[in-house]
């Protein structure tokens, strides 16, 4: 058995970094994630990696873009308000197909808002965030052993798809401890392979150029196109999810992050009770699992989304489901976090009480 | 028949799209003689502004990067940090540096971070049609200030290198210009002390260049020369902003 | 078996620390565990207090709303947490410290004068391992053994007089009842 050790949700993100093989981490300072450029800077120092805390979030994703660029793989990791100012960033790091790795620990919007965990940058991450027509891959972790393991993940897809990828998480997985286990063994930065497009001298070889811009004729509508192409392929064969007790269910649960934790602890209390209750879990925002919804929407009559936001999600489970069966909401924005019993009750509401 | 004079290996085939009597070709040429001179064009990433010099990309004969209006030294950071044989060097207009950018360049500056920034001061935004930039004269015309650059209203022009030159952090800041052969011939000895200093992993060198609009300036390009001469360079006097070479000495 | 925990008190008296090494100790009982501080305005001194699950099932949510078992170190966070408590719940709580008596009469209440055993081992910032050992006693949640190796894991910066402090301050805590 794999030795276990309690860890932050912070610090477990950062081993899951540093065991992906990044060496490259640049960020600004924010509630609620400042573990993890603390944490980061000793780890970077450990491993000879390159730590930058920058003069603000818009430096530290050009940062990422020039280190991605570069053929490197490069982190940062900031919360909401901080996102928003990267968003132009990430726009141009998509537009010219670069691999990077951000972080957003989402905290209560909009504005400064508060620094309490919420979900309410759904959008913001699911729908491309910044200008233009492009998508960021989006991973949802739930736990402290996911923290460890989206990374490596997360950057294996990156590069597959040449596409910035997200981890969604919130304050209270990034604060909570859990044991974790080291499930694999850590990757040395060498042994990556060399990328194609990397920016690092042209000897022996053509110039490379890396850019979001064309404008010849007819020539950005052709790039669109192509990058349309590649996000159906993502959208195929990366849905991601998990998904528990939905033969007999009267009522599917979709929740994700610490709202799905919140999600499997009603589903037992109502199972308890002797309703049928399951819970599909979105690991993958984006692309969204909505084969496995379309499916469950087909036979299953009743689904609670469950959020920590006005109502976000709930859209994709809507079109997802073909707006089929009844869809129901329970939300907590601006940082109020759900707890089962309040989550029961409305299950009980919609099911008509214990069976 | 013998070459004396052709086009630089630092410069690609593709024909620049500058209007006559503008500054960037003379810089893109002394820039590209540098890469090959130096031996560096082979290590070498630059980085493309926003603004007229966008299609630099196109025109270095090197590897290139076109980042976000402003950003070209995090970018710059981002490359030199993760593969720091690379020579870097940032491309900038005044706009791009001193307005938007301006952070990004302090903060490159106040970390010595070891790259190379081009920064060509022309007074106004060129590709954008002639507007207000930070480095505007008092009193000049653009085309958000048509009755001139009312310091009341539109405040002051940045001076970037003495703005630098209160930081510890940069390690070369030099000011030249383009409006004599003998100008010309300097910028080149101060472009190539500013590769240099990267070679020698010294740190930040900024090299800020008056260089000519006429387009923008709606004058020719003769009479851009000696504007240059007679009233930018007398707002913005040339010389050594910084050289920590001769401080260590 | 699941059993869900707060620890609440003042900043300083080392509540979060309480319930770093319940998680730690039954992770080393091969338990499934879970651990939340509470933060936002109250990093800073003031009240502090946090969630602790520990369950022979993988952890749902690590959030906890109604617990089994309240360990109360100051007057504010009895008022605040004890109308949380589960009926049947236990409620054990720093009796040198909290003047007023809890008001519930469906939990079993353990009033323990922590700060003042604490203080005579020579220390009142231990009263938070008196406390654990009590509980250890009443609750057969986690071994006595388990915490001391715990405690070590958390102080591992501690010099070995402290640590066989602590160690004697769980002790006592455990032979209290």
């Amino acid at each position: 058995m794999v030795e276990k050790r309690l860890m932050y949700g912070n610090h477990a993100l950062v081993e899951g970094i540093i065991y992906a093989g990044c060496r490259f981490f640049a960020g600004y300072p924010i509630t609620p994630q400042n573990e993890v450029p603390e944490y980061m800077s000793i780890r970077m120092n450990e491993e000879g990696g390159v730590f930058l805390q920058t003069e603000s979030e818009i430096a530290a994703i050009n940062m990422l873009f020039g280190a991605g660029a570069a053929g490197v793989r490069a982190t940062t990791s900031s919360s909401s308000p901080g996102i928003s100012l990267m968003q132009e960033g990430i726009s141009y790091i998509a537009g010219a197909d670069i691999p990077v790795l951000i972080i957003n620990v989402v905290r209560g919007g909009p504005g400064l808002g508060n620094i309490a965990p919420a979900q309410s940058d759904y959008y913001q991450a699911t729908r491309g965030g910044g200008h233009g027509d492009y998508f960021t891959i989006t991973l949802a972790p739930n736990s402290v052993q996911e923290l460890f393991e989206f990374p490596r993940l997360a950057f294996e897809l990156a590069e597959k798809y040449r596409n910035p990828a997200l981890i969604l998480a919130d304050g209270l997985l990034g604060q909570m401890m859990e044991p974790v286990e080291f499930t694999f063994e850590p990757i040395d930065p060498k042994t990556l392979p060399e990328k194609n497009y990397a920016l690092t001298g042209c000897k022996g070889r053509e110039r490379r150029v890396v850019r979001s811009y064309d404008l010849r004729s007819g020539k950005l509508e052709e790039l669109n196109w192509k990058r349309y192409k590649k996000y159906q392929e993502i959208i195929k064969n990366e849905q991601r999810y998990e998904v528990i007790n939905d033969n007999d269910a009267d009522l599917m649960i979709v929740a994700y992050g610490t709202c799905a934790r919140v999600a499997a602890a009603t589903m037992k209390m109502a199972r308890d009770k002797g309703l049928k209750v399951g819970l599909l879990r979105p690991i993958t925002l984006w692309p969204f699992p909505k084969d496995k919804l379309a499916e469950l929407g087909a036979r299953i009559n009743n689904f609670l989304v469950v959020e920590m936001n006005c109502g976000q999600m709930i859209d994709d489970v809507r079109a997802a489901t073909r707006f089929r069966p009844q869809i129901h909401f329970h939300g907590r924005p601006g940082g109020g976090v759900p707890n089962p019993p309040e989550v029961l009750k409305k299950i009980e509401e919609i099911l008509g009480g214990a069976q | 028949m013998k070459l004396i004079f052709g086009r630089p290996a630092g410069l690609t085939e593709v024909n620049q799209r500058y209007c006559p009597g503008c500054g960037h070709g003379i810089v893109h040429r002394l820039i590209a003689e540098l890469l090959v001179e130096l031996d560096i064009r082979e290590r070498a990433v630059g980085i493309a502004p926003v603004g007229c010099a966008v299609f630099a990309d196109e025109y270095f004969n090197c590897d290139m990067i076109q980042p976000p209006h402003g950003r070209g030294p995090a970018v710059a950071t981002g490359i030199k940090r993760a593969r720091p044989d690379c020579i870097l060097f940032s491309y900038q207009g005044d706009g791009d540096l001193a307005a938007i950018g301006t952070a990004e360049t302090v903060h490159a500056a106040a970390r010595n971070e070891n790259i190379t920034v081009i920064f060509i001061n022309n007074a106004i935004y060129g590709m954008t049609g002639g507007q207000l930039a930070p480095t505007t004269l008092p009193g000049m015309r653009s085309t958000t200030s048509v009755q001139g650059r009312d310091t009341g209203k539109q405040g002051y022009p940045i001076k970037v290198c003495e703005l630098l030159a209160g930081l510890d952090g940069p390690y070369y800041l030099e000011r030249c210009a383009l409006d004599t052969p003998k100008n010309i011939i300097r910028t080149k000895k101060v472009l190539k002390t500013a590769f240099q200093n990267q070679i020698n992993n010294k740190g930040f060198s900024l090299v800020e260049i008056l260089s000519m609009c006429p387009t923008g300036w709606g004058m020719t390009p003769v009479q851009s020369k000696k504007w240059i001469s007679e009233v930018m360079s007398k707002y913005y006097p040339l010389g050594e902003f910084r050289n920590r070479a001769k401080e260590e000495k | 078996m699941t059993r869900e925990l707060i620890i609440a008190g003042f900043g300083g008296q080392g509540v979060v620390s309480s319930g770093i090494i319940l998680a730690h100790a039954g992770m080393l009982e091969d338990q499934h565990v879970t651990f939340f501080p509470s933060y936002g305005a109250e990093m800073r001194g003031g009240t502090a207090n946090c969630s602790v699950v520990i369950s022979s099932e993988p952890v749902a949510s690590p959030i906890v709303a109604e617990p089994d078992i309240l360990i109360i170190m100051n007057e504010p966070s009895l008022i605040r947490f004890e109308p949380q408590l589960k009926p049947q719940g236990l409620l054990l709580y720093n009796k040198t410290l909290i003047k007023s008596e809890p008001k519930r009469t469906d939990i079993t209440i353990i009033p323990v004068p922590a700060n003042a055993i604490a203080e005579e081992l020579g220390q009142g910032r231990i009263a938070n391992m008196v406390m654990l050992g009590v509980m250890a006693k009443k609750t057969t949640l986690l071994k006595l053994d388990t915490l001391k190796k715990a405690q070590r894991v958390r102080y591992k910066k501690a010099s070995e007089e402290q640590l066989n402090l602590n160690d004697q301050a769980l002790e006592r805590g455990y032979n209290f009842l």
